[in-house]
């Protein structure tokens, strides 16, 4: 499957990342990172594991503190925001955990209310129903409602996961390895589901990815992370066209040749 | 020729590896004191702003009573049974038996039924505060709730240390009034005293510093308990060895410092009599 493409406004970067760098310990993992999002544009960041994509997108998204260089989400620098900026900016990033990160003590239905309750404070039980049942119908899973996340299959708790951060009407999304554990006929239907968030949400954003049938299904532009820098970007076929021997493996050993 | 061997006892390299190895721990010791003062410090500051999470505070008061509710009814009746069947005999050498409700009385409000309350709520409460907390760090479930716009801290943290700040003296108060209904079985049998009688024998040698040293331990006991369930949960590392760490470290340190408390709070009041 192809995906359609949205319209990506080139002079409109949501996010700027320049010269980032972040260390734990003594291992260096991102070295020097420079990142561009567009407006309405799917940024795939492809890479091995452990080579700091998800750290990347937690820099980002204000979880980790960078060691050197600056974040700027949709125009604010996230360094200089206080607390309370923050948390007014995160309202406008949705992020979709590797694992879901559902509230286990909580039903479908009170971990899509939680960030609405807790962001509109005083915000009626009807728009909250609306809203709920809006988010569920847009990932095809209204029947879940009253289901604990423990009932639920891997790629439904994906899902919900990804529902709960659409509740709040997210400007940029941020998925980590949406498409880790998965068969790959959900992965397919996960994404489905990115390009369709990006159409019906209007969204930007940055995929972490090791799969490429992911990448080339969601992606705008596909970035690879290698020794914590990007060392080759472009499309898709731009980016595997190399003999580059450490770029091109990551190709050769995956399904879509 | 001299023949003094001149061969240090302990070779360089391995003086040197224990001494590093030694510094390392009393690092770690200070930057974890460190830390745990910084975690406290961070409950004050935002416990009592606001915006106030009163019906989270409300559902974890629930949770904590009902958690220990059952075990502290039962353990609070057989301390006071026991301690009163095990005291019987030395008084009745002296002809004594007369005084067992007061000696109950006093045992019981002054030390057992906080301490007990304490020990008892640090196994159920503060394990599963550890547990809950570091199982919501390992799968990100922190991690979601912050970028979703909500202070964890707040929500989780503050909470449950209110909540188990408020909820312990209730339930030493109660720990206490099942001990003496104890006490009162085992006086009732031997003696065939009235409930009447033995009520009036057990508060008369009771004076208002017995009660107020009392709630004042329960409160202390009851935020020891939060804070260090939550500071072993909330800062768990991944993996879930690191929810078993939390959940075994939330009761072991908490336990310790209860003693340390007992003893202190116990020190202090006796100046004051």
């Amino acid at each position: 499957m192809e995906k359609q493409k949205a319209p990506i406004d080139h002079n409109n970067a949501v996010i700027r990342v320049h010269g980032l760098k972040k260390a734990f310990g003594d291992y260096e993992v991102l070295r020097g990172v420079n990142l561009e999002l567009f407006q309405g544009e799917n940024l795939v960041v492809l890479g091995r594991s452990g080579t700091g994509k998800s750290v990347l997108i937690k820099v980002i998204s204000g979880l980790l503190k960078a060691d050197a260089g600056t974040v700027e989400v949709l125009g604010q620098d996230i360094d200089q925001l206080t607390t309370k900026q923050l948390q007014a900016l995160r309202i406008r990033i949705g992020f979709s955990f590797q694992n879901s990160a559902l509230y286990d003590s909580m039903t479908v239905r009170k971990n899509l209310e939680f960030p609405l309750v807790r962001n509109r404070r005083g915000i009626g039980r009807k728009e909250i129903d609306t809203a709920v049942e809006r988010v569920l119908e847009a990932v095809s899973l209204s029947q879940t409602i009253n289901q604990m996340p423990s009932e639920l299959s891997g790629g439904q708790r994906k899902r919900i996961g990804i529902a709960r951060t659409l509740i709040l009407n997210p400007e940029i999304m941020l998925y980590d390895e949406p498409t880790a554990g998965l068969d790959p006929i959900t992965c397919i239907e996960i994404n489905e589901l990115i390009n369709e968030v990006q159409e019906r949400y209007k969204t930007s954003s940055i995929i972490i990815t090791h799969d490429l049938t992911c990448a080339k299904q969601t992606g705008d532009r596909i970035a690879m992370l290698l020794d914590g820098k990007f060392q080759r970007e472009g499309s898709f076929e731009h980016v595997f066209d190399t003999d580059n021997a450490r770029i091109k493996p990551f190709f050769d050993y995956n399904f879509i040749k | 020729m001299d023949t003094t061997d001149t061969t240090p006892i302990i070779p360089e390299p391995a003086k040197r590896k224990r001494f590093a190895s030694f510094r390392k721990s009393l690092t770690d010791f200070f930057a974890s004191l460190y830390n745990i003062n910084a975690f406290i410090i961070r409950f004050f500051k935002e416990a009592f702003l606001p915006p106030y999470e009163f019906k989270e505070i409300i559902r974890q008061c629930y949770e904590t009573g009902v958690r220990s509710f059952t075990l502290i009814s039962l353990t609070g009746f057989i301390v006071g049974l026991i301690f009163t069947k095990q005291s019987r005999p030395s008084l009745a050498e002296f002809g004594a038996t007369s005084w067992l409700p007061s000696l109950v009385s006093i045992a019981i409000m002054r030390a057992l039924a906080p301490l007990v309350t304490a020990l008892i709520a640090a196994g159920k409460v503060g394990s599963s505060i550890g547990a809950e907390l570091g199982s919501m760090r390992v799968t990100e479930q922190i991690d979601a709730m912050e970028v979703s716009g909500t202070n964890p801290f707040k929500f989780l943290v503050c909470t449950r240390v209110l909540a188990t700040t408020l909820t312990i003296p209730i339930l030493a108060t109660y720990t206490g009034l099942i001990s003496i209904l104890g006490g009162f079985l085992n006086v009732y049998v031997n003696e065939g005293t009235s409930y009447r009688t033995y009520i009036g024998q057990v508060f008369d040698p009771l004076s208002f510093i017995d009660f107020t040293a009392a709630l004042i331990k329960s409160i202390v006991f009851g935020f020891t308990i939060g804070i260090v369930g939550c500071y072993q949960g909330y800062n768990s590392s991944s993996g879930t060895e690191g929810v078993g760490k939390a959940a075994n470290g939330a009761v072991v340190t908490a336990m310790f410092l209860i003693f340390i408390e007992e003893i202190t709070i116990v020190q202090i009041t006796s100046w004051f009599r």
